[in-house]
């Protein structure tokens, strides 16, 4: 078994194939290119004691490794990005040569391509939207058993209703945290080619207090950037709290299964 | 090393966000969302989400100093979307 493995970052058409030099990938490693069927993938030469199977277990567990390769790659991938549509590949996909990536880069030709001008003049935005945390219930909802008689119980009943009320509150305060998330995806989407919803971040993750609700990713057209942008300027006029990042090469519209495809697959 | 390729350190130069100012967890929604493949000659894939999310229990371990994130976390998983 060689000891070297290919590790490829993104597929792009040949003709608007940049060239690599100067950019460096994960490890350390110079990025190149391998072409074949129209297509070119840029990759880079990596070591198999730490690219191989067993080296990428261990390594995935840990943090720092798995901070500076999603840089390195995504450096990769953005510098070819801004210059071309692109098809970045996952974090970490490695092939055992590079007669194997063209191979794929034949098998799948069709794949790449379609994707390829699904993504020309469109970029990725990412929104995120945050609970407000004093979210107020639905009015008219509330004001239906408890609101009218409030100032006539005496403090026992008081305290007990104002407790079922917090609790309640509680459980409006998500299905309005919920209902909002699902306004702005749908807002946003309805300005987009394409809408997908990634897991909302833990807080922990976020550096937010405040639950995320939607971690949505837009394809927009270019030339509709201004429109979506306009969106997400009237959400937050409506009270939204919103996050925006991006433009994003397409990440989240280009997931090729490059592993169930191959013949061989082993999943 | 000669220097006769500074269309390469120019492509480098044309990212549109500095790589350092993307948010990592941002970049890992994007990055991991599917799963860590590995294929070669006898495809080899480690794959898989559960791997993915032990890399990912043990950042948001190691990230987080303070706090119980239980519920939110949970919360996180009843609104995902994504596909299959």
């Amino acid at each position: 078994m060689p000891d070297t493995g290919t590790y490829v970052y993104a597929i792009i058409r040949d003709a608007d194939a940049p060239d690599p030099a100067g950019l460096t990938g994960v490890a350390d490693t110079p990025v190149r290119t391998v072409a074949d069927a129209g297509l070119v993938a840029y990759v880079s030469t990596v070591p198999l004691d730490r690219f191989g199977e067993e080296p990428l277990r261990r390594s995935l567990e840990d943090l720092d490794w798995v901070g500076e390769t999603a840089r390195a790659h995504h450096r990769v991938v953005e510098a070819v990005a801004g210059t071309a549509p692109t098809a970045p590949v996952r974090l970490v996909t490695v092939y055992s040569g590079d007669e194997q990536v063209r191979e794929l880069l034949r098998d799948r030709r069709e794949d790449f391509t379609a994707l390829l001008s699904q993504v020309a003049g469109r970029s990725e935005w990412g929104v995120k939207a945050y609970a407000r945390r004093e979210t107020a219930p639905p009015p008219g909802e509330e004001s239906a058993g408890t609101a009218g008689a409030a100032g006539s119980d005496s403090p026992g009943i008081a305290y007990l209703k104002r407790r079922r009320a917090s609790l309640r509150g509680r459980e409006d305060a998500w299905r309005v945290a919920a209902g909002q998330a699902e306004h702005v995806h749908t807002a946003l989407a309805a300005v987009s080619v394409a809408s997908r919803r990634h897991r909302a971040q833990d807080p922990s993750l976020s550096g937010r207090e405040e639950a995320m609700v939607l971690n949505g990713a837009y394809l927009v057209d270019d030339d509709r950037g201004g429109e979506f942008a306009a969106v997400v300027d009237s959400l937050r006029g409506q009270g939204a709290d919103i996050e925006l990042t991006g433009p994003w090469a397409p990440y989240s519209f280009t997931a090729l299964d490059l592993g169930t495809a191959d013949a061989g697959g082993v999943r | 090393m000669t220097h006769e390729g500074p269309r390469g350190a120019a492509l480098a130069a044309e990212g549109r966000l500095p790589p350092e100012r993307v948010a990592l967890v941002d970049l890992l929604d994007r990055l991991l969302a599917g799963g860590v493949t590995v294929n070669g000659d006898v495809v080899l894939s480690i794959a898989d989400i559960d791997l993915v999310q032990i890399s990912l229990r043990l950042l948001i371990m190691s990230v987080r100093e303070s706090g119980p994130a239980g519920r939110e976390t949970r919360h996180g998983r009843e609104i995902w979307h994504g596909p299959p």
